[in-house]
């Protein structure tokens, strides 16, 4: 467990150093919330309505743009070679990267999102709501994008097919975390059953994600 | 005592087996399928609300069920390879994949014919629609992951096997999310608990069309696989060939 959590270290702290990622994601989320209104017109009951469902696409795209480098760079570098005959199996060092990519990417665009909550005249009373949903949906966007990000690591056109491969798996994820808001917002609707069910999405992604990407992995590196 | 899947790894084996069955597979498709359009067009009688309409169905609900097996077929393949590294696991996968896919997609346009009469609109953002749908993105992913990786075919069947599998596991959660979203599609009506809910006379004509559907469905992936298999012997004599010519340049140079 010391060789995981060292590795989620190097990784967050390599973020952190390089920057970038992170400050595009977030810039990426911002811009296409802005977008939206301009789109569809200032008419703030409409952006209301449909401001669960925009929060959570945009924090979807957002999330994907960095998913091409979980494994990119450790890859160039040889580093993935190293890991692999490290003592840490491959199916943990994939759970690492997904961890600190969960960490460096989902939680600052988790903090963001209330904030744009404010500029599409969500309800207030939906704010804790807004945090926990996407604080307990976005693991399964960077366990099942790290599935992603394996299966492109060898192909030429990655950061398109990572979209293609990965966004119909997010479908779950997004119907669960909007259905969650929406029940604060407008009611009828469970918002109990919907928490449980994202939570049961993102369960299951962080048993099946590092496998599959263990199993990717080690199909390119052997 | 081997086993049929045992015996069919020798491609040669497979090819002499699959060059017998597949006229007969093909010729009972044709014979199957044209009964049921006979069936379809002069037998079974219109809906007393749906009109001639309901005709659509019996092109619609076995390309549906196809969509829904070609994945299977790539679910077991992938199965085939990661696991037990059978050498026609792959090929399977890769014919099964764009015949899939067509079926879906013939899935996908009859249904949004039938539902411009019934429901007022080519495409609703219903459950059953949606997630044919996603499973037509699925197959458009493997496919496309398998040409990014076409200088290494090996390695590109091996990752299509993860994603196929990876979308097994998920496909029913996408169903029951989605299912639980919105819903305007009529629930199933011919597999159910209590028996088939359609009347004999529609009913017939269906299970004939599914069947030669089906039928056509393998003849299909047969053939796919003895080209894919002949593709990949025209392959590897062409590179024999050209390191043999390659050999021969360098000793006429000495």
């Amino acid at each position: 467990m010391n060789a995981f959590w060292t590795l989620v270290k190097r990784d967050l702290l390599l973020a952190l150093r390089e920057g970038g990622a992170t400050g595009t994601a977030l810039g990426f989320y911002l811009i296409v919330i802005a977008l939206m209104p301009l789109g569809l017109g200032p008419d703030m009951q409409l952006l209301a309505r449909i401001a669960p469902g925009m929060l959570w696409v945009g924090l979807l795209l957002a999330a994907l743009l960095s998913l091409g480098r979980m494994f990119d760079t450790d890859q160039d570098e040889g580093v993935l070679d190293v890991l692999a005959m490290g003592p840490l199996p491959l199916e943990l060092v994939a759970a690492a990267k997904a961890v600190a990519h969960w960490i460096s990417t989902c939680v600052p665009l988790a903090i963001l999102s209330p904030l744009l909550g404010l500029m599409l005249n969500l309800d207030l009373a939906a704010y804790p709501v807004l945090i926990g949903t996407v604080l307990a949906g976005s693991p399964a966007i960077s366990f099942l994008g790290g599935i992603g990000a394996a299966l492109t690591l060898r192909s030429r056109r990655g950061g398109l097919l990572i979209a293609l491969l990965v966004l119909p798996l997010y479908i779950p994820t997004l119907i669960f975390g909007i259905a969650a808001i929406s029940a604060v917002v407008t009611p009828p609707g469970s918002l109990e059953a919907s928490l449980l069910l994202l939570s049961a999405v993102t369960i299951a992604s962080l048993a099946i994600g590092p496998i599959a990407a263990a199993a990717a992995l080690r199909a390119q590196l052997g | 005592m081997q086993t049929l899947t045992q015996r069919l790894a020798n491609p040669t084996r497979f090819m002499e087996l699959s060059q017998w069955l597949l006229p007969w597979l093909s010729g009972l498709a044709a014979l199957l399928l044209a009964y049921g359009l006979y069936l379809t067009f002069f037998v079974a009688p219109p809906d007393y609300q749906q009109g001639e309409t309901v005709k659509i169905m019996f092109i619609h609900v076995p390309a549906a069920w196809l969509a829904m097996m070609g994945y299977m077929v790539i679910a077991v393949s992938s199965f085939g390879l990661l696991v037990f590294r059978h050498p026609l696991a792959d090929v399977s996968a890769k014919a099964a994949a764009p015949i899939g896919a067509a079926f879906t997609l013939l899935a996908l346009v009859t249904g949004a014919l039938w539902g411009k009469p019934m429901w007022g609109a080519y495409w609703v953002w219903d459950a059953r629609l949606t997630s044919v749908l996603i499973l037509f993105f699925l197959y458009l992913g493997l496919m496309a992951l398998r040409s990014a990786l076409d200088e290494d075919p090996a390695l590109a069947g091996k990752l299509t096997a993860v994603l196929g599998l990876v979308g097994v596991a998920v496909l029913p959660v996408i169903r029951f999310s989605v299912d639980w979203w919105n819903t305007l599609h009529q629930p199933a009506s011919v597999l159910r608990v209590g028996g088939p809910a359609i009347h004999s006379s529609i009913l017939v004509p269906l299970l004939v069309m599914a069947a030669g559907f089906t039928l056509m469905f393998f003849a299909l992936h047969l053939k796919a696989m003895r080209n894919e298999i002949l593709r990949r012997r025209v392959r590897s004599l062409t590179m024999a060939e050209v390191e043999r010519a390659a050999r021969l340049e360098a000793r006429t140079a000495e």
